[in-house]
């Protein structure tokens, strides 16, 4: 099922639900447990077999593990590539949207992670960042950016932590950038240096 | 132009026929000043005085949109319409004064865009004129295909082959040449942008096929005036001014309203902007609505009129206003 999450600030992002799209050709990135999310609408799709000889589908474990390659294989898409990592799967993603032409539909489930960064290889590639369908499945671990170090921590699970790059502090918040593909960190003990709450784990 | 908002006087500097069916026509500025740059696609409204009928007409500027010594549009007359085209055709000569909104983009190209698909049909061509000549000065990435009834009402087909090369398609009716859209449309890189005037046949059947095949909604653009439609004269009580006005059968809703001493706003007067948007306090009977612009939903529900382009018909039609 989808994710829900708490009403929050405008420029934390929502996701719905996949939709099957009229399209000359179909891209699939999905971690994890959105694997699922991917045979469901394929599953609502009316002319499955058609969208699934024009389709290409990618997927990677998710940050606990879940593979559901099997699942997906099943399908029959006209391509089907499991990566180890999403970072494995960048360079391959860059020539697939390298190579695509306008008809081009592009179809994300999973993690925050996962769809933040797929994403934001789309729009670099020309795509309207609205044109892009996205449905959250799995954990809720965040990709948090220090704001002040600009340095990418993954999988965050506990509000504060600690950065991985320069070792600060910092509040996860909700404030989201589509261009880094990153929720925003802010150093908590600015004022009072060593000031700082227990950790709370709010992403699972 | 909204209420307020600046015009421009000018001078008619120059007159020129293009083809049986299409006039040019360069403004200056009367006292001597530059125009302001616009950016390709923008249109200005021009205030005509026909014979003691005042006509408001939205047209694309089409000369380039960094030559400031002053603007040019192409007219296409139009024998079955309210007039306006028929008046610029036949009583503006050069050495007139005449009154200019400032410049209004509704039809601008989108900078994120990877490359430029323009698509015109007829006079439609206007507008991809200047964004072209915009296009062309920071080295965009652009494609025309355009599309005329024959060779002689091909207007510039010409000079933009001329100036751009293969990047200018032209089909000609009388020669059985179409744009092959399927085709044209599966072809292009990701990124493109879509952009598409003329008759609204060929924006339907445009933005139809794109659809059909795939493309973002926001990744099509298309622009079309729309003339205010004649039709039976009606009755409407302004709240606000606390007047009740009749509205001719030649005559728009926004014209009434201006005719009574009404101040409305108003941008584009072709139901594509949003600008003259009115609210409806009581209405028994049927709002026409000829715009672009409310959804489906509040067309349904009659409590906003678009006064630009939409008539009544019925007993009753409140507005605040």
């Amino acid at each position: 099922m989808t994710t829900p999450f708490p009403a929050s600030i405008r420029s934390r992002p929502v996701y719905g639900v996949l939709v099957p799209q009229p399209g000359t050709a179909h891209l699939v990135v999905a971690d994890g447990q959105g694997g699922a999310a991917v045979i469901d609408m394929f599953g609502r799709a009316g002319d499955a077999p058609l969208m699934l000889a024009r389709s290409h589908i990618i997927h990677m474990p998710g940050p606990d593990g879940t593979d559901m390659t099997a699942g997906l294989l099943a399908l029959g898409a006209a391509q089907f590539h499991r990566s180890p990592t999403i970072a494995a799967a960048l360079p391959r993603l860059q020539k697939v949207l390298t190579d695509a032409h306008m008809g081009l539909q592009v179809y994300l489930a999973g993690t925050e992670g996962l769809i933040g960064q797929v994403r934001q290889q789309a729009m670099l590639a020309g795509i309207p960042w609205q044109a892009v369908q996205a449905e959250h499945r799995g954990s809720t671990v965040r990709r948090v950016q220090c704001v002040h170090c600009k340095g990418i921590t993954e999988n965050v699970r506990t509000d504060p932590f600690q950065c991985s790059h320069c070792g600060l502090n910092l509040f996860v918040r909700d404030h989201y950038s589509r261009r880094i593909a990153a929720f925003q960190g802010v150093n908590i003990d600015a004022e009072d240096p060593g000031l700082v709450p227990p950790p709370v784990v709010r992403f699972g | 132009m909204s209420v307020g908002a600046p015009k421009i006087p000018v001078t008619v500097a120059e007159v020129v026929t293009v083809n049986p069916l299409v006039k040019r026509f360069r403004f200056v500025r009367r006292d001597g000043a530059p125009m302001m740059p616009f950016s390709g696609g923008a249109h200005v409204v021009v205030e005509m005085d026909d014979h003691g009928t005042r006509r408001l007409n939205p047209y694309s500027l089409m000369s380039a949109p960094d030559d400031t010594s002053g603007y040019e549009i192409s007219v296409r007359r139009d024998d079955a319409g309210r007039g306006g085209s028929v008046y610029l055709h036949a009583h503006v000569t050069p050495g007139m004064q005449m009154v200019l909104s400032a410049p209004v983009n509704l039809f601008p190209t989108d900078t994120r865009a990877r490359k430029h698909l323009l698509i015109a049909g007829g006079i439609g061509i206007t507008p991809f004129v200047a964004q072209m000549a915009g296009l062309q000065a920071r080295a965009g990435r652009f494609e025309l295909h355009y599309s005329a009834r024959s060779r002689e009402l091909a207007a510039y087909a010409d000079t933009l082959t001329a100036l751009y090369g293969d990047r200018v398609n032209v089909y000609l009716d009388d020669q059985n040449q179409q744009i092959n859209l399927g085709t044209l449309l599966q072809g292009q890189p990701l990124g493109t942008h879509l952009y598409v005037c003329g008759p609204k046949g060929m924006i339907a059947w445009v933005r139809t096929t794109a659809q059909t095949l795939g493309w973002p909604e926001t990744a099509v653009h298309s622009e079309e005036f729309l003339a205010p439609p004649v039709g039976l004269p009606f009755t409407v009580q302004l709240a606000a001014s606390g007047k009740t006005i009749t509205v001719g059968p030649a005559q728009s809703l926004l014209e009434a309203i201006e005719a009574a001493g009404v101040v409305a706003p108003y941008l584009c007067r072709g139901g594509a902007c949003g600008e003259c948007e009115t609210g409806v306090l009581a209405c028994d009977g049927a709002i026409l609505h000829n715009d672009h612009w409310l959804t489906d939903d509040q067309k349904v529900g009659q409590t906003r009129i678009m006064p630009c382009v939409s008539r009544f018909a019925g007993a009753t039609l409140v507005l605040d206003r």
